[in-house]
This record gives structure tokens, sequence and C-alpha cells, in this order.
């Protein structure tokens, strides 16, 4: 018993020590505008927190990583290239990447993070944020290119163009790829704990009608289109639906299953880990992270369906480094440079050639590489206005 | 006569220049405040009001087309049939009524633990008195996201409390605490404690204790002397502790976030999700400013409750 209680302290301990870290390179950021810290501390701070935050944490959204770091340490190194604006997720990049294209073309980069990508959109609509680069998902891209926001870069004839998987260039978000470049790739399920569940993981069945032994230790991410196509996918009906019938019987599933569901929250990677839930929607790169730590964490794939998506590299319209931006959007289509984007992140990257490159164990995560049997991902596209605003109802009163 | 008059005059006019100089200074001196709070304050409330009487934009955003449908459907929602039908709809009053109640609640616990330590710091002598003062405010230093973690890592299953209940075999197994409203109300209380000790302490500490002995020497007992005197010379603390610990409770956002588990909004949640996944800035507007005046309305009440005790004692 006593070892268990230092055990805690010691927990507690580093948590509070992550946090402080976290808070002072928040700090630093904001008085001096670019990071000096080395990177070492960079590193540490990012899997001393990995536990903490997600791709796409809540709180990390003004923590601002920089990779210039060493560069900033060390002098000598100039920037003739200019410089780039990368607004990201959190916890999404690799380090390793931006300072391999700081070195190849002599570009000062500066990387800043988002949550979600309604919040990016925000930020980017209320104008002049001067950045150059941002990674949307696939329904923002179709909704970002409707609203005129995006640089038509013509990707498509850049010279590693050739490396894209066939299937991501006739995509419904930019046919083509004239204008945005495909990033990571993946799926959102969920992750079950098989050491309190036995049985078979692969229905949506756990999330809304869940057995007993998993009742009140579920989480859900605070997600409304995630969320509402999981409960649509569990009755067998279509995506994007405005019919009043149908809606209503998500409405009574949702309202019914709520008491299932403890909590609703993106950090998905230490709900599981800490053991707070036993199950939790989660993106697949999430889940190989959990099963990292957790062996008898398991990624579904349940049978009624799951979402797929695609998070994409495009170039906002008023880029102040407009060209710069295009070198970037080359650069990560090289399957080499694909590969360490996907090894840091854990998700696949739709660069053909790019596997030889990978960690091992992505090769072989059951969370990367679907099962034969398994439905194919369903990419869902952006709603109409007055779908949304039903589904706004719905969720307003689900979260009463 | 006509002597005396042309120095009165004069006078008259010197004074006048006088005044309209200090007029002059006086605005020069104001002129920096009034253009911060006009920038900081009034502006910003302004682009609030114009876009909760707009159309809401189909990605967020605003469409520049007059619009009460932001306030309407605070209250009301359009049939999912029939969109000219319009049914009343009680999710939104649930929230706030939730909020109210959690607030009401942080306000009435920090009031009863509040008072207590408050007196007790005011009756200690005056050179350890820096040191509770000091004490109080440590909490302070560190950012309420890590205290809030802190709060999480103590009251989860397999926290500190529960950890140690089983130890000490008071229980078998955890009790919830963590991600329900018991959760968020502690995390509230815990918050703001240190608002309503700060105003309590600082009426407590002027209160002159001779009233208190002359009060004991007229056979007051123990709970009379509270009542009839220690209480009324502390209400513009109680008071003030109360509007300072209500309101920041009222729009809390980290505390049902993280402690409430994003599973029942309060008003500040429900305020963010219009500007993020809802896509609904004008209802998000019109959301912040029914809380303001929500808002208003107490403080309102307190300015009326602080004038009465004016007119009483003057």
């Amino acid at each position: 018993m006593d070892k268990r209680w230092f055990g805690r302290f010691a927990c507690v301990l580093t948590a509070v020590a992550a946090l402080t870290l976290a808070a002072c390179d928040e700090k630093s950021e904001e008085q001096s505008g670019t990071s000096t810290t080395t990177e070492s501390t960079t590193s540490e701070t990012a899997s001393t927190t990995e536990s903490t935050t997600t791709e796409s944490t809540t709180g990390s959204t003004t923590e601002t990583t920089t990779a210039e770091s060493t560069e900033a340490a060390a002098p000598a190194q100039t920037y003739e290239g200019g410089e780039l604006h990368i607004y990201n997720w959190g916890n999404y990049t690799n380090p390793d990447l931006i300072k391999k294209f700081e070195e190849t073309y002599k570009i000062k980069v500066t990387l800043d993070d988002y949550d979600t990508n309604e919040t990016m959109l925000a930020k980017v609509k209320a104008g002049a944020t001067g950045y150059d680069i941002v990674v949307p998902g696939d329904y923002m891209v179709a909704i970002m290119l409707k609203e005129g926001m995006l640089a038509e870069t013509k990707p498509n004839q850049m010279p590693n163009f050739k490396n894209v998987e066939k299937q991501w260039v006739d995509v419904y978000w930019d046919p083509g790829r004239n204008y945005t470049v495909p990033w990571q790739w993946g799926t959102t399920a969920f992750t079950v704990n098989t050491d309190v569940y036995k049985g078979d993981i692969n229905t949506l069945a756990l999330m809304f009608d869940p057995p007993a032994e998993l009742q009140g230790r579920i989480n859900m991410l605070p997600d409304m289109n995630d969320v509402i196509n999981a409960g649509l996918r569990y009755l067998g009906l279509p995506r994007c639906n405005k019919n009043p019938e149908d809606l209503k019987k998500l409405n009574e599933l949702l309202t019914n299953s709520k008491k299932y569901w403890r909590t609703f929250a993106y950090e998905t990677i230490e709900k599981l880990t800490s053991g707070d839930v036993d199950l939790s929607q989660q993106w697949n790169g999430a889940s190989m992270r959990v099963r990292l730590q957790l062996p008898a964490m398991k990624y579904a794939y349940p049978k009624e369906g799951f979402t797929g998506w695609m998070d994409n590299v495009a170039v906002l319209k008023d880029a102040p480094n407009m060209e710069n931006a295009k070198k970037f959007q080359d650069f990560i289509m090289d399957p080499q440079n694909a590969a360490m984007i996907s090894n840091f992140a854990r998700y696949a990257n739709g660069i053909a050639g790019s596997a030889q490159y990978m960690d091992k164990e992505m090769a072989e995560a059951p969370e990367i590489v679907m099962p034969a049997d398994a439905p194919a991902p369903d990419f869902v596209p952006p709603c109409d206005e007055d779908t949304v605003k039903l589904y706004n109802n719905i969720w307003t009163e689900l979260m009463k | 006569m006509a002597v005396a008059a042309a120095p009165a005059t004069e006078l008259a006019r010197v004074k006048a220049v006088v005044g309209r100089q200090t007029a002059l200074r006086r605005l020069a001196l104001l002129a920096p405040a009034l253009f911060i709070v006009f920038l900081f304050g009034v502006c910003p409330l302004f682009i609030i009001l114009i876009y909760s009487f707009l159309e809401s934009g189909a990605y967020g955003g605003v469409d520049w087309v007059f619009s009460t449908d932001a306030y309407v459907s605070f209250l009301f929602t359009r049939d999912m049939f029939d969109p000219s039908v319009m049914s009343f709809n009680s999710s939104n009053l649930e929230i706030f009524w939730r909020s109210f109640l959690l607030a009401l609640f942080a306000t009435a616990a920090s009031l009863l633990i509040g008072f207590p330590t408050a007196y007790f710091m005011a009756t200690r002598p005056r050179s350890t008195r820096t040191l509770w003062l000091f004490l109080i405010t440590l909490p302070f230093w560190t950012n309420l996201l890590v205290r809030t973690f802190a709060m999480m890592l103590l009251i989860r299953d397999e926290g500190f409390i529960n950890d140690g209940l089983i130890w000490f075999g008071v229980i078998d197994r955890p009790i919830v605490m963590l991600y329900t409203d018991f959760a968020v109300a502690l995390g509230l209380l815990y918050s703001f404690l240190p608002f309503m000790i700060l105003p309590l302490y600082a009426s407590l500490e002027k209160i002159d204790f001779r009233l208190v002995e002359a009060g004991f020497d007229l056979y007051a007992n123990r709970a009379k002397v509270l009542r009839r005197i220690i209480i009324p010379l502390a209400k513009p603390g109680i008071i003030a502790g109360s509007i300072l610990v209500f309101i920041p409770a009222l729009g809390a956002y980290i505390t049902p976030t993280l402690l409430g588990g994003g599973r029942d909004l309060m008003i500040g949640n429900l305020i963010a999700l219009q500007f993020g996944g809802s896509r609904n800035w004008p209802f998000g507007s019109a959301l912040a400013l029914i809380l303001m005046s929500v808002v208003l309305v107490f403080l309102m009440i307190y300015a009326r409750v602080s004038s009465e005790r004016n007119v009483q004692h003057g």
C-alpha cells in the first residue's frame, strides 16, 4: 500500500511539473513571440504532456511549439529563404519534419495550433492572422473553398504529386487536388478496455446500448457531428439527415443513451489511461498511442460503419509567404517526409512509398491497417445550413 | 458702486476662464481612461449588440441582415415539421437555471465557510493578520487550470480521497464524485472562496469590537451579538463578497468543462459552443447579452440595498 501511495504522489508531482512546464512555455511564448526553448525541453514537454493531451486537446490551444528552437540557439543559421507560418492541430506536427524543412529551404517556420476545425475557421475568418498554411479536415476544406478562403496553388502540377495515392486525388472536398495536399487520414470509431468487456467489440451497441460493465464508463467526443453521425449509423439512417421522423428517433436514442455516458471530452488518451472511462470515442492514431501504454485497449471497427477523415495542407488566399507555402506543400508529398509525419502522430498519410520509411510498429498496428472484413470508412461531407440548425437543436437538447 | 462692480465682472470673467481651463484639464486627464473604457468596454459590447441582431452565416460569421431570431430562439424553436410553427423550448432556460443554482450554491457555501474564516483572521493580533491574508491569496499564485486539474486528481475514482477512504476501510468501492454536479459545485466553491473572504475580512476588520463588549454588557447572548451587531456591520462585505462569487461562478467555463466532464452545459459552455461547432454567432452574442443583463439586475439590487443602508445610518 505504501508503495502505491508513493506512486500516486509521484504521479501528481509529475503531472504538476508537466503542467507548470507547459504554463511556463506558454508564458515565454507570450513574452518573446518566438520560442527560445531548446529542442530537448520541447520534446520533453511533448512526452510528459502526451498522457494528458491528444491530437486535439481543448486545453492546449495556446500552447505554441516552435521548431526553429535549435537554430535560435545557434545564431550562425541564417534564413535567406524568408518565413513560413503554419497553423495546425495541436500535438500533430513532427518537430523533426519542421527542422528538416528549415534546413532544406533556409526558411524560418513558426507553428501555432488549434483544437477543432471550427476554432481554426473562426480565427481565420476574423482575418489578418498572418498564417500561410492551415490543415483543415475534409469537410472543412469544402467549406473554406466555398467561402473562397484558400489559394489555388495547383499541387497537382508539383513535382512530388506523383506520390499521392490514387484514391486521394479525386476526393469530394477538392476534386483533382487543385488546392490541397494530403497530410494524414484516419478513422473515428472507439476504443474499448478488453479487460473490462470481453465480448465482441465491433458494434456501436457498446456506445448506445452498453452492457452493464460499460455503463457510466464511456467518454464521447464533444463534437456534434461525431456523436450524431455515430447515432445515425447505429439506427441505420442516412447522414446529413433532415427527415423529421429520423431526427426524432435520433433524438430519443441520444437522450436515452446519455445516462450511460460519463464525459464529453477531447482528452481521450488521458481519459482512458487514467481509468476514468473504459470506452471512448476516439481517432485511430490516438487509440494506438493508448494501446502502446495499455495493451488491453482495442480499437473497434463497428459493423454499422464509422467516420473516415483526412486532414489536408491548404494555403490561405491572403498568405504573406505564398511561395514558401507552396514549397511546403510539395515537401510533404515526398514519401520520406510523409513518413516523418506519420511516425509522430500515428496516422496514415496517403503518400505512396512512405510505408518503407515508417516505424515497424506502424506497419503492423491494427489501428492503422484495417481488417479485411471492416466496412469502408464513411467520409461525411458538410451538411447544409438547415441540417446544421436541426443538429444544433438536438445537441443543445442533449447537453441541457 | 461702479468701481466695485468692475472688479466683480472682471472676477467673474477670470473665474469663467479658470473654470473652463479646469474643465478642459479635467477632460484631458480623463481622456485616457475614457478612451480605454470606450475602446475595450463600449466598442466590443456594441459589436456584440449588433451581431446579436443579425443572421448567422452558413459557416460561422454573420450575414448583414436584420433579424431577431437569436433572441427568439432563446425560448422558442421552430417546429421540425413546419418551420412557421413555433414551440416553447426550455433547453436554454434549463441551462441558465442550472448555472444559477450552481452559482447560488457556490455563493452560499463560500459565505458559510468564508465568514468564520474572515472573522478568525480579523480577530487575530494585528501583526499576524498579514500572514493570514498572505495565506488566503496563496492559491492565486497558481493558474486556475492547474488547480482544477489538481482537484480532478483528488476526487477521481482512483484519486486521493477514494484511495484514502478505501485504505482506512470506510468504503469498499469508490464514491463517484468527479464529473457530477457535485464536482462542479465543489470546484466553483474552491475557485471563488478567496473572493468571499477578502471583502468579508475588510468589513470585519473595521468593526469596533467595543460594540460587541457593550452588547455582552447589556446581557445579549452570543447568537444575539452575532445577529444584531456583527452581521449588520459586516453587511457591505457580505454583499460585495456574494456578488464577487456569484457573478463569475454564473459564467464559469473551465470548471464545468473539466470537473463536470462536459456532460451538462453551463452558460459559459453554451456561449462557447455557439462560436464553435454550432456556428451561430448571433445566438452566442444574444446569450452573452442576456447573461449580462441578468448580472446587471443583480448589481442593481446591490446598489439599491447599499443605498438603503446609507439612508438608515445617514
